[in-house]
């Protein structure tokens, strides 16, 4: 199998295909430099990404939230639909746990005071 | 409420809190902070993505988080902040007229200012787009502040204008909300948002990027139904005949930023056509002595981590001119070459000890670039580049002993292949 | 039962309405939409013309030269800005100056005073932007410029203030004649007696003629203006003209009277109601604005608009009670200049018109002033201070760009016709029509109106049922 990407590592953009065989890379073509490749590598086998998104407070308004690790690419969705039922009371700080293992060994933390 | 201060500073959005704590921080501790909104920060309170501060603190924050840094800082000093303030005015002579609700109309005496009012987003209006005018079309940033900080989702099917980051940003919002994001539209060949935000806010969710194509027409009476969308020529002109429509009850603008000047204007400070800021020099000092700039009310930046950068430049300098006056300058001017189309500071005073670095954004995307730095025939400096993109600000250093050797003009000039 | 019931609350309805609301009658006014001033007052050039263009004897001649005497008082009393920046019609070549003397012998037979042939070197000392090209001018002394929806708004809610119901979203389908009066219906089957009817509805005006029986023809016509930013505004002093030729009037590029400059309008039949703006229609406009006016900074163009004039085949404002309804007074083809004639065009429909159905007696009572009679932005530190101490919600800066306290949005929202959207709130404070165009004040808004009113802010609206800004909650 064959997937192309866009590096996002600098802004040169590279087009990386990457070649696959059950999961393994097998190819990688098209980087500048080594970065390149490892990015390639990482993101064709499993992608991630820290999700940040808002939770509602009880008091009004909303407090920012981030995972505090990256989740798979592919549960964005389903954490989103976890993290939208959730209500939170001021006070909150900067870094407090949300809510523990939003996804497997991921928590959520707050972004913001309020 | 004094009505005497060392340095006042004029917005306390990115740059405001990191030009007053420097300047405090220097030694001038009759700070003052006024800021228009009820919390400092600015719009980096709404910019709750991460990827913030990786220059400066090796960490990707979000936008709060990053923002949260510099207050906690200012908290330790003790620097003045009126927030729900609005300076209504400013003279050449540091007068300065604000209004709030405790206070009314006040007037405040500054020995130097520091603008740092940020920026405004270009609306539809100025783009002149021809159709109706419905509910349902938004600035990427109102967006922005309706889905981050009050709650409320303004549409469900959406277009978005130019591909800047509020707007990539945006995409990936409203997305991961629930709403349906059909395209986004870019007049130019080219996106002007980072690759990072092309690939994660656009690719991962499958949402289209049309390069070189425009918003021809927006149709909805109450509220938008659609719009037609248009591939342009290389003068950006719409071609007939390549119009497609989407339907959509939402249309963002994210169409460029424009530096919030009306003050600096007001105050007698002469303005540069290419950075629509102040014309200022490596202190950060316009043309009005003692009143100083920074931040996008400056340059639109595209970082904030140079926002902090140069807000502390002016701190700094803010900071002398209150304390010591006047210093003598021996100023050379700047200019940019070729598929340059700004260069900041647009003048240097090289009666200086210390390096500096220059500040430039390239018309055009080059590669395998060499920018020289020359003053008439000679090659004071050169620098590699892999790459230089027109979204991405760029910046080279150059050292004191170099600058205290040069006469005539400086000029950034551009070598590579050009795209 | 009413004595009197207006139907359409742009400039012309408004008029008569506070011309009215002098007297001891039962009032009210029949809005379609969801807030007055929604037609062709809302969109046009806000130009108080002197009154050289209408041919001696019509209607369109008498009312306008009246009309501009009036308006200076009539903007005092509704606390309407007003400015007295003359009118210049500008000669291109020797045919055109000889039209300029054709239009001064007509101006001075309708009554206008003041009009004067300017050469080439006295225009450029009066307007020193205007087109190389110009080789003089009709210089029109009376000319002014006045904010279309603020004086429609101001008139009716001094009207209200006086006493005049209004009805909103009230769009009349049907009239019935019963006796000495007449039943108005609405679409949604309200019904509202009245002896009389007067009939100001712009371009519904046709139908609602042909609701009581009548046949006036209403036909639309389309024009589009570009508004640039105050950092424009002083390109030109007064409202610059071409002369009229074979071809129309042209456009107009002018100053408004709050300091923008605005560009336009084209002219394009049309069918219904379109308010679109059109590529075209814009190219157009810059086109001419530039055969005008050297330099002009495009790039501060800061919203671009258009507004739909209705005109009769007569091409002059019909003001007459209907020949076969007794106390049905039609109102028909009021186009420009309609917002300068509109004053006296009030008194007249009262004084003449329902004074031959009703007995009018005035009230003692009546008071011509409407409240606040004064800009908050415009007045000295000193009185700002006065108002802000007795209410803190005027020292907070709401829309940055126009500098407008939330006092005043929350004054527009409470006070006669209060504003119910965030366009309403526009037309009354100015809150979001500056650079910005609302990106940074709309949230805000949004918030004011929905505490204001109780309301949710999923409920608030641009203009009216159907234009809700926001779609939902998140989550």
């Amino acid at each position: 199998m064959k997937k192309e990407l866009t590096c996002i590592e600098c802004p040169k953009g590279c087009k990386i295909s990457v070649e696959l065989n059950d999961g393994i890379v097998e190819n990688v073509r098209g980087y500048d430099c080594l970065r390149g490749k490892k990015y390639a590598e990482s993101e064709v086998v499993c992608p991630v990404r820290v999700l940040t998104t808002t939770v509602r407070c009880s008091s009004g308004g909303m407090v920012s939230v981030k995972t505090d690790k990256p989740v798979k690419k592919s549960e964005l969705f389903d954490i989103m639909k976890r993290i939208n039922g959730i209500t939170l009371d001021s006070p909150v700080k900067i870094g407090q746990i949300v809510k523990k293992d939003i996804a497997k060994g991921v928590n959520l933390v707050a972004t913001c005071n309020k | 409420m004094k009505d005497n201060y060392g340095v006042v500073v004029i917005g306390g959005g990115a740059a405001g809190p990191a030009t007053a704590i420097k300047a405090y921080d220097c030694g001038e501790k009759s700070v003052l902070i006024i800021e228009r909104d009820e919390q400092l920060g600015g719009i980096l309170n709404q910019c709750i993505h991460n990827g913030f501060g990786l220059t400066r603190f090796k960490e990707s924050l979000t936008g709060p988080e990053y923002a949260d840094r510099f207050i906690k800082e200012l908290e330790k000093r003790n620097i003045e902040v009126m927030t729900e303030t609005t300076v209504l005015s400013l003279s050449a002579d540091k007068k300065i007229t604000a209004i709030n609700s405790q206070c009314g109309v006040f007037t405040i005496f500054a020995k130097s200012v520091v603008l740092a009012m940020g920026c405004r987003e270009r609306s539809r209006g100025a783009l002149n787009i021809p159709g109706s005018r419905p509910a349902g079309i938004f600035s990427a940033g109102a967006a922005q502040k309706f889905v981050n900080i009050k709650g409320f989702l303004p549409g469900k099917n959406v277009v978005i204008l130019g591909s800047g980051d509020i707007g990539l940003i945006m995409a990936r919002r409203m997305t991961l909300e629930g709403a349906k994001v059909k395209a986004v539209c870019e007049i130019m060949p080219y996106s002007s948002g980072l690759t990072r935000n092309i690939v994660q806010c656009l690719d991962d969710f499958g949402i289209p990027l049309y390069l070189s194509h425009t918003i021809t027409k927006i149709e909805g009476k109450e509220r938008v139904t659609g719009v037609v969308v248009s591939k342009v020529d290389e003068n950006k002109k719409p071609i007939s005949g390549t119009e497609i429509h989407i339907g959509c009850d939402t249309v963002l603008f994210s169409v460029g930023l424009i530096p919030e000047n009306e003050l600096s204007k007001e105050a007698g400070v002469e303005l540069s056509p290419g950075t629509k800021g102040a014309v200022v020099d490596q202190y950060r000092e316009t043309s009005v002595k003692g009143i100083f700039a920074c931040g996008n009310v400056l340059q639109v930046h595209d970082l904030v981590d140079f926002v902090s950068e140069e807000a502390e430049i002016a701190g700094k300098s803010a900071a002398e001119y209150s304390l010591s006056g006047e210093k003598i300058k021996n100023y050379i001017a700047t200019r940019g070459g070729s598929g340059i189309s700004y260069v900041l500071p647009q003048k240097i005073d090289v009666n200086t000890e210390e390096d500096i670095s220059l500040y430039f954004r390239v018309r055009l995307t080059i590669r395998n670039a060499r920018v020289n730095l020359k003053c008439g025939e000679n090659i004071i400096a050169t620098y590699k580049k892999p790459i230089l993109v027109p979204s991405e600000m760029q910046k080279v250093k150059l050292s004191a002993t170099a600058l205290n050797n040069i006469s005539g003009e400086l000029s950034v000039e551009l070598e590579g292949d050009k795209q | 039962m009413f004595d009197v019931a207006v139907i359409g609350g742009g400039v012309v309805g408004a008029m008569v309405l506070r011309e009215l609301s002098r007297y001891k009658l039962n009032i009210c006014l029949l809005e379609a939409e969801d807030d007055v001033c929604m037609g062709q007052s809302k969109a046009n050039s806000g130009i108080v013309h002197a009154g050289f263009d209408a041919a001696e004897g019509t209607n369109k001649a008498r009312f306008n030269v009246l009309g501009n005497r009036m308006m200076k008082a009539v903007c005092k009393e509704l606390g309407v800005k007003y400015k007295n920046n003359g009118s210049l019609v500008v000669a291109f070549n020797a045919e055109q100056v000889e039209t300029l003397k054709a239009l001064k012998r007509r101006g001075e037979a309708n009554g206008v005073e003041g009009l004067e042939i300017l050469g080439k070197e006295e225009l450029l000392a009066l307007e020193p932007n205007v087109s190389d090209n110009a080789v003089g001018a009709l210089f029109a002394r009376t000319g002014g410029i006045v904010c279309p929806y603020n004086l429609t708004i101001a008139a009716i809610g001094n009207a209200m203030d006086n006493g005049a119901d209004l009805k909103r979203n009230f769009k009349v389908v049907k009239v019935e004649k019963i006796n000495a009066h007449y039943k108005v219906f609405s679409e949604n089957g309200e019904c509202v007696e009245t002896r009389l009817v007067i009939n100001s509805a712009g371009i519904n005006s046709g139908e609602i003629s042909k609701l009581a029986g009548d046949n006036y023809a209403v036909h639309a016509r389309r024009g589009e203006y570009i508004l640039l930013d105050k950092t424009a505004g002083n390109l030109t002093n007064a409202t610059l003209f071409f002369t009229p030729t074979k071809m129309g009037k042209g456009i107009l590029v002018s100053p408004t009277v709050d300091g923008n400059l605005i560009l336009g309008p084209t002219a394009e039949e049309i069918v219904g109601n379109d308010t679109d703006t059109t590529a075209e229609g814009l190219a157009a406009i810059t086109d001419k604005a530039s055969e005008m006016i050297k330099n002009v900074p495009f790039g501060e163009t800061i919203t671009s608009f258009s507004g739909v004039r209705a005109y009769n085949d007569k091409h002059d404002f019909i003001i007459e009670e209907s020949k076969n309804n007794k106390g049905f007074i039609e109102l028909i083809g009021i186009e420009s200049p309609g917002l300068t004639a509109a004053p006296a065009i009030g008194k007249y429909v009262v004084e003449e018109l329902v004074a031959k159905r009703l007995k009018l007696e005035e009230k003692t009572d009546f008071n011509p002033y409407r409240k606040p009679d004064y800009f908050f932005g415009e007045l000295s530190s000193e009185e700002k201070n006065e108002i802000i101490k007795r209410d803190g919600s005027y020292g907070k800066i709401v829309c940055r760009c126009e500098k407008i306290t939330e006092g005043e949005i929350i004054s527009a929202i409470r006070e006669n016709p209060k504003a119910a959207s965030l366009d309403a709130v526009k037309r009354r404070t100015r809150a979001g029509m500056g650079r910005c165009q609302g990106g940074f004040c709309q949230p805000y808004i949004v918030e004011i109106l929905a505490r204001e009113l109780g309301k949710e802010l999923t409920e608030i609206t641009k203009c009216g049922a159907g234009s809700e800004i926001l779609e939902g909650k998140t989550k």
